[in-house]
This record gives structure tokens, sequence and C-alpha cells, in this order.
């Protein structure tokens, strides 16, 4: 990106860019705005683009896939409706620039994503428990000596997506080459990264119906989960409340991820501190696959202590510093805000900022003009305390000691649970339990992704629904 | 009037002249209306009341607009606490009067005492209208908000100053609210279907209508379900919410297919009708009203400070005074804001631009990651 001027990013409409007469500034950019009448009656003709998706053979797909995600890495990719060159760290140095996250977190989750696009043939097969994509290009056919048939359930996914961290794109991803075109709403914050996977699939020859981008209000986006046959829906539970129980739509609210210390191995806690320490900060903590909560059977101030001590090092650094692993807040107001909230819950007898004794400085800071919140971790005294299943936008985590035998009574719904303890009972209870969307037995981080295991819903399945078949003769 | 009349005189910034005469006009109705209401022949017992409370004479001191200033921010609170009688005029004592609610969600509503304002204001509505687009002699729509507001009878008296009729149906949008707040969202959008399910019936079955009034939900759902061109639409008259530019551009180019007229206008029941300059493209799609003025008066002013305007082209909150012999209503703030725009030509006051919610550039602050 040579050029001095703001880059507008316009809406895409069907394949077709769309320069609205609404536009919102973020940072670097300006973004067309659309109105949810528009969604709306774009989404009433998607059959046609569905169509189109279809039609095209599962291999060539995952061609277009692996091509794409080697450009999103490595290419030069349009930007803006001007179509200006984008070079992967003008791409990066943009995403820092409008979601505060260092450089250096940028280049992993496009790391992530470009994985997720040039290893679509494994994202599939974990997905579809290695159905022969023939089959899906067929409707039908024999899988393990048994006739299948396969259906979609939709013309297309909506995804209204957040700005926390440019790696939640990877769960829509799939979508294309599952040929079901994708409609996004990407957040507020972050234009960039739809843009530039939408961008990259194009250049691969991916269909351009095939993906819809329509930067929009809030109840845009009510229209587009409203039309769309199925979304995925990214924000917090005043947002996604609205569509609990709602099949269509896939919600992806906080994790509330947690690491659970079983009585067997709470006397090896310093083992594993680790395996805390990468739960609860990597991506800058901002993910809603990050610990919140470290649960142990025992030794929870001595684990509060040292995982304190571990995570005070962290500190604020220069955004294209290669051993940043803070994200800055693009909304300063926002960092206030939550530091605020944890200090009054501070409040509430029962509770200790434990990192408060390590790092240097206030939990708010500033560094180099931008804002910062700096790790906690707070050690409760029972799982009752307001801030003992909290989730905020940095590496922020709880540690309680419960019993083991009660820990499925307090944790509530976990996206992830990383299970450290060897006890077969224990394990057997947290596999039957219900509250747990993804189990790592064993010191894992909470953040490691297996990319052939389904992450929050299994989008083949949701996007697809078998069918008996039977053939005559 | 013609389109191209309505654009000549629409676009060009007024001469201080003119400025200074409507200036004027404003003044001699602004000192007559505030005699007519504060004079014990004529006042009503609200507004006699209030002086007397105030401690100064309204009728002897004002003498022009900017006296106005000397008034409260009116309570619109008071319109639901007093009788309607107490804001009758005593020169109207004895002639029965109609009353208009605002909008309101639950409890008791804001009501207004009424007996030709509303007709007032449409036939000067209507003189605005561009014949092409909504012909004489043809019929109407009114796919809008009924029961106890004016509009209805207002759409009403439109066609029929144009000679035609209107055909109506039943909205409550009360109703709505209430499903909205209560969440029940699928129900809203059943009677949304339902309410369209009466526009398009009507369209489809009775000859001559070229003429709509509805809101901008309502068009766009009616349009998502048929060409509302193919069915002889020619103009469409909008109010009701606010709207904004791509808003309007999308209603504009693709709802109404570019054929259509639209017409937005900014109103209630409190105030009557604020016409907009033409829409287009080279002027960004920006909704320009201005106020029936001398019959209400809108400025845009200054949040922390009502008593002060805004700089032209800077963003304040809307405040409206009404002051027909019917009613008067002195400095309410409406739940607006807008940005403030040079007078026209064709209107030589002050318009509001781009109205839409007060405090909607306020962010909020998400908890959690997803």
């Amino acid at each position: 990106m040579t050029t001095t001027t703001t880059i507008h990013i316009p809406a895409i409409r069907l394949g077709v860019p769309y320069k609205s007469v609404d536009q919102l500034t973020t940072t670097g950019a300006t973004v067309s705005q659309v109105n949810s009448g528009l969604i709306r009656r774009d989404l009433l003709g998607i059959s046609k683009a569905t169509e189109e998706l279809a039609a095209i053979p599962t291999p060539r797909l995952l061609a277009i896939c692996k091509k794409a995600g080697e450009l999103f890495l490595q290419g030069t990719v349009p930007v803006g409706d001007d179509d200006r060159d984008q070079t992967p760290q003008d791409y990066v140095r943009a995403v820092s620039a409008s979601c505060g996250l260092p450089h250096a977190l940028v280049r992993n989750n496009m790391g992530k994503i470009a994985l997720v696009l040039t290893d679509m043939v494994t994202i599939l097969k974990g997905l579809t428990r290695g159905l022969d994509p023939a089959i899906i290009d067929a409707g039908m056919g024999v899988q393990q000596g048994v006739p299948v048939s396969f259906y979609r359930t939709t013309d297309s996914l909506g995804v209204v997506l957040p700005s926390n961290s440019p790696g939640v794109n990877s769960l829509w991803i799939p979508s294309i080459a599952l040929k079901v075109p994708v409609v996004l709403k990407p957040g507020r914050d972050d234009p960039w990264t739809p843009y530039r996977i939408i961008q990259s699939l194009y250049a691969a020859g991916c269909p351009r119906s095939a993906l819809s981008f329509y930067p929009t209000s809030h109840e845009g986006a009510h229209a587009l989960l409203a039309i769309a046959g199925r979304s995925q829906l990214f924000g917090d539970a005043s947002i996604t409340k609205r569509y609990a129980g709602d099949p269509r739509v896939e919600l992806h609210g906080p994790g509330y991820s947690k690491v659970l210390i079983g009585a067997d191995q709470a006397e090896n806690w310093q083992k594993v501190i680790d395996v805390l320490v990468a739960s609860v900060a990597a991506n800058g903590g901002r993910s809603c696959v990050n610990a919140s909560c470290i649960v142990t059977h025992a030794h929870g101030k001595e684990i509060a202590a040292a995982l304190a001590e571990r995570l005070a090092a962290i500190v604020p650094r220069d955004a294209d510093d290669s051993k940043a692993g803070l994200a800055g807040f693009a909304n300063p107001a926002m960092a206030e805000s939550i530091s605020e909230t944890i200090d009054k819950a501070l409040k509430e007898p029962g509770a200790e900022d434990v990192t408060a004794r390590f790092r240097t400085g206030p939990r708010l800071i500033q560094h180099q003009g931008r804002t910062f919140l700096q790790p906690t971790v707070v050690h409760c005294g029972s799982f009752d305390h307001p801030l003992a299943n909290r989730e905020f936008l940095f590496p922020y985590c709880s540690v309680v000691e419960v019993p083991q035998d009660q820990m499925l009574s307090k944790i509530g719904p976990s996206l992830v649970v990383s299970a450290i303890g060897t006890d077969p009972a224990w394990r057997r209870k947290l596999l039957d339990s219900s509250l747990i969307h993804r189990l790592n037995l064993g010191p894992m981080a909470t953040s490691h992704v297996h990319w052939d295991q389904p992450h929050e819903g299994n989008l083949f399945e949701f996007l697809y629904r078998r069918r008996a078949v039977q053939t005559a003769g | 009037m013609s389109a191209a009349a309505l654009a000549a005189s629409a676009t060009k910034p007024a001469a201080a002249a003119a400025v200074a005469k409507a200036k004027n006009a404003l003044d001699a109705h602004v000192r007559d209306v505030v005699q007519w209401h504060f004079s014990p022949a004529t006042g009503s017992p609200f507004w006699l009341e209030w002086a007397k409370q105030a401690g100064w004479n309204p009728a002897k001191e004002v003498k022009g607009f900017s006296d106005l200033l000397r008034f409260p921010n009116f309570n619109d609170e008071w319109l639901r606490d007093e009788q309607p009688e107490r804001f009758v005029p005593k020169a109207y004592a004895n002639k029965p009067y109609m009353i208009f609610e605002t909008g309101g969600t639950t409890g008791m509503p804001k009501q207004r005492v009424s007996w030709t304002d509303h007709l007032h204001d449409y036939s000067e509505f209507s003189d605005t209208l561009d014949d092409k687009y909504f012909p004489k002699k043809a019929h109407w729509l009114m796919a809008g908000p009924t029961g106890p507001r004016r509009l209805r009878l207002a759409i009403e008296h439109l066609a029929n100053v144009r000679g035609g009729s209107a055909y109506h149906l039943d909205l409550d949008p009360r109703w709505v609210k209430r499903l909205i707040g209560k969440g029940d969202y699928a129900q809203a959008e059943a009677y949304k279907e339902h309410v369209v399910d009466q526009a398009i019936t009507i369209l489809r079955n009775r000859k001559n209508i070229h003429s709509l009034f509805t809101t901008p939900k309502i068009l766009e759902a009616m349009a998502e379900r048929t060409s509302l061109v193919g069915l002889g639409i020619k103009g469409v008259f909008c109010g009701g919410t606010s709207m904004t530019p791509q808003v309007v551009r999308f209603l504009a180019e693709e709802v109404l297919e570019g054929k259509a007229l639209f017409v937005p206008t900014y109103g209630n029941t409190l105030m009557g009708l604020a016409c907009s300059r033409p829409l287009s493209a080279k002027e960004g799609w920006s909704v320009i009203y201005h106020a029936p003025q001398p019959r209400a008066t809108l400025r845009v002013v200054d949040p922390a400070d009502s008593t002060k305007d805004v700089a032209y082209g800077a963003w304040g909150r809307v405040e409206l005074t009404t002051l027909t012999k019917e009613f008067f209503m002195p400095r309410l703030l409406e739940r607006d804001e807008a940005m403030r725009r040079e007078p026209i030509v064709r209107w030589p006051w002050d318009g509001v631009a781009d109205v839409r919610p007060f405090g909607a550039s306020s962010g909020k602050i998400i908890e959690g990651v997803y």
C-alpha cells in the first residue's frame, strides 16, 4: 500500500463491490456500512450463488482453498475500492493498528487461517469423519458399505464476526469447501481479515458470488441472522441471548474455558505451570479458548502466586516487537471499564489480585501511546465470588480451590476444559458432561487445537443433514 | 409543483434579505400566537396559570422568536398528566375538539387537542408534491400507524385534497413495541407480515392507487414481496422514523427501483410536517428537513445548553416549537439529534439534516471474548 490516502473498504454484495453512503472510520480505513434492508434483499436472491458454488467439484474447491491460503499468507492481494496492493506486512500492520494485537500475534493468527485454507483436506476429513468428498458432489454414495445421502440445510452461512482476534475467521472458511456461500458481517475493528480472505479466495478462483461482505449495524446483523438459513454468531451474552435455542444459529459467546487440576495431580502443580501460562496468555488472552479460570483440588494459593509471577513477565511492548504478547486496546474506554469492573469486584471479600504483588505498575497502563491491561490472576476463596467465573478481553484468570468431586457441579458451561488428572472415574464423568464442548485430557493448553477435531460445533453437521436413501433394483 | 421548480428553489442558499424577511414574519407570528394563548380572552387555562406562576407576562413581553428562550424546555409529561381541555384556548371553548396521541408504549399516552391544524399541515404539504409522482385524482394507500394518531385522518385529507381517496389498513405500533420489548421477535416479524399482507392485498385488488404512505420498514418489507412499481406505485411519502442517507438511497434506488419518487418527512402529532429537500446522490442522499415555519420551528441546539444553537454543519439536539392558535408548545427537546443546515431559497430558515436518535453515536462496552 504505497499511497497515503485513506483506504475505503466497500461492502461486497454477492461478489459485487458496493460503496455505501454511510461509512464508519476505523484505524487506517473508512468502511462502507450497509443497511439491514439491503442485506435482506440480497439474501432473497442467494440461491443462484449456491447453485454456482455447488456445481464446482470438491477437489477443485480444495485446490482453490489451498491456493487462497498461500495467497493469504504470502501474496499481495487487492484491498479497498481502488484495489490497492496489500502485502502480508501491510495486512499485519493494519490489523495491529485497528485491533491492538501486536504484529507477532497477528502473524500467528494469519498462520492459523492460512493453515485452515491450505489443509482443507484434513479439516473436511475431521468435520465429515472421513466422508469421501465425491459423495457430497453426487449427493449420495456408499460409505463403509452403507448407502448415504447428504443434503444442504441452507443456501448460505451467515457469520457475525467479532474483532477480538483474526483467528476466529478460520471457523467459517470450510463452508466454501462445503459448497455453502458465506455472508459475513465483519467486526467493527477488523474488516481487514475477512476482506483479505475473500480477496485471496477470489484470486484463487472462487466464484465471486459465494462470498458477501456486509459491514453493518446490530440491526443489520439481526437481519442477516433472520434470513440466512444457518449462521454463526460471535458476541457477548446481550447479543447472543436472543438466539438461544434457535437451531439455525450457532452461538459463539464467551468461552469460560478452564483448566481443572484433579486430586492426584494437584501436588505436581509446578510441572504444569507452563500449560497454565499458555492457557491464559496465548494470543494475548483474546480467544474464547483462553482459560479464564483454574480450578484445582488443592494448592490454590501457591498456583495463583506462581502463575501470577510468570504472567507478570508479559508486559506491554511495541507493536512490532517480536516478543510482544499483550494486545493493546483500540478503545481505551473498554480497558478502563474492564479494570474498574475487576477493582469493584475485588472489594467483595474473599479475593486477591495476586498479580499486584509481582507486576510493574498498575493493571491499566499506557505504553507508547497505547492502552494495555497487564495480566491479572485473582485468587478466589470460593466459586461463588463474582470474579471466579468471569472472562475479559486480556490475560485474566481466577484460581479457585474446589474438591475434585465437586468440580463438575461448579464450573458451568465451558467451551474448553483441560483436565489434568489420571483418575479414570473422574475422566469418565468429564467425558459424560454436557457442560464441556471440547475436552483436553492431560496437561494440554486450552488454546491447543487439533484441526481434525471440530471446534464449537461441527460445521458439516450444521450445514448438511443426512437423509435416508434407497435405490430400486 | 413540478420537480424542476422544486429543485430550482431547494438547492440554492437563501439570500440574506429572504432570511431576514422570514425571520420578521416568524417574529410577527410568534407575537400573535403568544398573545392569543396568554390573553385571558383567548388563552388556555394551562398557559394562563403557567404565566401567573412564572411571574412574567408573555403576552406583553414576547416580541419575537428569540424571546421564547425565556420559556424553559417544554415538559412533554404535561401532555400525559394534564387533562386535554386544559390546553383548549378560550376562543375555542365551545368547539368540540379532536384528541390525538403520540406514539407511546405502555401506560398513559401523551395527548394534544386539535381542530384543523392537521388539515392545514397536510394541505400545505400537498402543495409541495410533484403531480407526476403523486397524481391528482389517484388514490392512496395509507400503510402506516392508525388508531389515535392524527396521521390516519391527515393522510385521508391529503388524498382528498388531491382529488383521490385513501385505503387504510390496521397497524398498531404499540403492539409491535411491546413484542420487541419482551423479546418476542418472532411475533413482531409475524405482525409485520400481517401488515404487509393487508397492504399487498389492497394494491393487487384495487385500481388507481398510485401513492403510498408508509414507514421505511414496511416499505422494505412490501418490496421484498413484490415490485411496488409493478403494482402502479409512483410516489411514496414516508415518515415515522429516522433514516440514514444510506437507507434513503437504498429505498430510492432499489426498493422503488429509481422509478417511483421517495419523499421522506419529519414530523409527529405535536409538530406537523417538515418537508425534505429533494434527494440526490450529489447531496450524498442526505435528508434535510425544514419545519413548516411559522406554524412550527426546529432548532438544532447545544445539548448542554439548549438556549444556544450549534454552528451550521454541527450536530446538536433537535428542539421543536409549535406555534398555532390551536396549540402552543415552546422548546420541546425531541429525542433526536441532527445536523444544522443553512436556509435555502425555498425555505429561508434553518434545516435539520440526517436526523437520528439522540445519543446514537455513543458506544457500548462489551465484556467477554468469543
